[in-house]
Formats: structure tokens, sequence, C-alpha cells
């Protein structure tokens, strides 16, 4: 077809991939999305102390639209859940979830009628940190876990998650 | 203006006026105490901890992830007892427990725990489990680091819960005769006994012929003469 006939096979797109998925996880802009005691964890994430600045990632966007990583931080509850839904069908693609916290994890130790039992019921998530709250070295080793699994992606899996 | 002075003692006459107004200035207005504040940060070293490159130490009591002790001849603690399983408010651990036999033997006493797990999911790491545990088998480690992409991964069963076996001891089953041959008090003494049993003071398990774990039985005078004297309390 095009170029990369004329290359050996896998250079052209392998180096492709990997400049994508360098450009996309260096970068992750996280959506505010602060749903409990965990946000207060995550505004220190991004305090001078821990300083998410360091990764690229210190905006967190008030507008779904820009961002490109939803921390979903703290317990969400049935209410919540399609306000939720709706945000993350409002950030553009590519997008990543990041359930904080066992509460949204799997309700942790809210196992009542008021809660989702999860936030995967309403998003797909992709990384979970556990505790409660989890401090933010807990958040930022989420973070650098979920950053090494976008670094790792193929497109082939980029297109069957989109 | 000419004070018929050398240019050079202007100069620091200059300088020395510019200091001192700028040191009233700073420390004596309001605006410029406002503005000596950032100034002072500036010479500061940065608070920022470089995380993943040098973490930051925990504090000694840190809450972290669960570990399961072993006794230093290799016999696990945990008797199966399921007092974690009853404490934890979030119903994160799973305890089966089965009975030791003479040829198998896991841990000193009846049972012993054949499937343990903890669900990280759901532990919010309070320790609840750490205090209802009779024998101290489960205590939390300084490890924080578990995010994980599925929540199966966060699932930790009792092989990576379990701590490594201490030098020179080998794993489990043990015999039961290798454990009698080796004479170990498993139960007695102060790691089983808290420390506020008997106002205070602490009477060794082996004391009492009827001692079990973690309970202690008075032989002497009742320790009421000390609380009388207000020993304790």
């Amino acid at each position: 077809m095009g170029l990369e006939t004329k290359l050996p096979s896998g250079i052209l797109l392998t180096n492709l991939e990997r400049f994508v998925n360098y450009s996309r996880s260096t970068s992750l802009w996280p959506a505010t999305f602060g749903l409990a005691c965990c946000a207060i964890e995550m505004m220190a994430a991004g305090g001078p102390r821990h300083d998410m600045a360091r990764f690229g990632m210190e905006v967190f966007r008030a507008s779904p639209r820009q961002a490109d990583l939803m921390i979903v931080a703290g317990r969400v509850s049935n209410k919540m859940a399609p306000v939720l839904r709706r945000i993350y069908d409002q950030m553009s693609e590519p997008k990543w979830v990041l359930s904080m916290g066992v509460c949204a994890t799997s309700g942790g130790m809210f196992n009542n009628y008021a809660l989702v039992q999860g936030v995967d019921h309403v998003v797909p998530v992709d990384m979970y940190v556990p505790g409660c709250p989890p401090r933010p070295e807990m958040l930022l080793d989420g973070i650098l876990k979920l950053r090494a699994k976008i670094a790792g992606e193929t497109f082939a899996e980029q297109g069957a998650r989109a | 203006m000419d004070l018929g002075l050398p240019p050079a003692i202007v100069t620091l006459l200059t300088f020395a006026v510019i200091g001192v107004l700028l040191w009233l200035f700073l420390t004596r207005t309001v605006l410029g105490r406002g503005f000596s504040v950032p100034l002072r940060y500036m010479l500061r070293k940065p608070e920022t901890a470089q995380y993943p490159e040098e973490p930051r130490p925990v504090t000694p009591r840190f809450h972290g992830r669960h570990q399961l002790n072993r006794y230093p001849d290799g016999l696990e603690r945990c008797i199966g007892c399921e007092l974690c399983a009853w404490a934890c408010p979030a119903d994160a651990i799973y305890v089966q427990g089965a009975d030791n036999t003479l040829e198998r033997r896991y841990s000193p006493g009846e049972r012993f725990a054949e499937d343990y797990q903890i669900n990280y999911n759901r532990c919010i790491l309070c320790g609840l489990c750490i205090e209802a545990c009779p024998t101290r088998a489960l205590t939390m480690t300084h490890d924080y680091e578990i995010a994980a992409d599925s929540r199966q991964a966060l699932i930790w069963t009792k092989d990576q819960l379990l701590t490594p076996v201490p030098e020179g001891a080998y794993d489990t089953p043990h015999t039961d005769r290798e454990v009698r041959d080796r004479g170990l008090n498993y139960y007695g003494g102060l790691a089983v006994t808290p420390p506020t049993l008997h106002g205070g003071r602490f009477r060794p398990a082996a004391a009492a012929p009827s001692a079990r774990a973690g309970q202690v039985v008075p032989t002497g005078a009742p320790p009421s003469t000390d609380l009388a004297a207000g020993g304790d309390h």
C-alpha cells in the first residue's frame, strides 16, 4: 500500500506506536472528579510535596473534553453513577479510568443500598488503587503503573478498547 | 548634589541607604512582609519528595499491606480462628480453618488456616484484624505499592501473604514428632499476654498450670490490692 510496504516489516509502525504511546503516557491530564475523602489525598498528590507535575499531569481539567484520565476518587453513589458515566462519555478518546480507593473499587466497607459496589459497573477501569484513602504515594504508584500499561499498548489493543 | 566627599564614599553611602530602606520595607511594612515570604522560600530546599526514586520513609506504625508471620522454626502462627475475619468492618478477610494432623502440622495447636485471603478491593487497612489476632499471626508491613489493573490481582492469597521461611527452618507442614522433639513453648510468654492484665503486672503463663493461649489465670493474691494502692489506671 503505502510507505510501510517499502520498509522491513514492523519498523515504521512499531516506532510510531512507541512515539504515540510515549506522548500519550507522559502527559495524562486528569479530570477533576473528587467524590469523597480520597479527593483530599488526590489534591495532596497535586500539591508541592508529592507534585504530580513531575509526571506532566498537574493540570486537573475542569472540562472533561480536555481530560484523558478520570481519577474516580471516592465512593460512587447510585445517584452519582449516571453523572460519572456522562462525564466519562464526554471525555475525548483516548481515555483511561483510575479507580482510587476501595470505595470506588468495590464499595469498600460501605456495602449498602446507596453505593455502587465498584465503579467498573459503570465505566471500564484500567487501574485499581487500594487504600482508604490511599496515601499520595499509592496514587502515584497507581498512576505510574497505568503509564507503564499505556506505554506497552499496541495499536490493535488501542483499537479494541476504543 | 555635591557633598564634597570622594565618589567611593558616596557610592557606599547610597548602597547603605538603599539597604536600610529595603530592610525597613521587608520587615516593618505589611506589604513588604508579604513580599518577604516568597523571598525566604526561594532560599529553602524544595519540599518535594522524589517519590518513585527516593521514597520518604513512612512512620513506624504505618498500616501497609498485611503479612502472616511464622515462628522461628517455620511453623505458621495463624491458628485459623477467624477472629480477624470477624473483626473486619469491610468483610475483606476470608479464612478457612482445618485440623492439624500428626503427619501434617502447620501451626502449634489444633487448627491452622488452610486458606487465607485478604481482599484489597475492600480492605481499608484499619488494623482491627491486627488487634483481634490472638497469636500475632497477622501484622502489617510498610509496603503500600499494591495497585493492580484487575480486581482478581488485588485478592491476595495465603502464599502471597505468608512471610518467607526463617533462616535455618523449613517450610510447613512439619510432622507432629518433629515439633514435639523441638520442645518449644509457643504460647507461654509475653507475646500473647496483654500487658494490661493483672494491673499491669505480668504473670508468666508457665506459673499457672491451667493457662491457655492468651489467657493467664491468676494464682496468687487478687490484684485488687494493687488497684487500692493506686498503682495502675
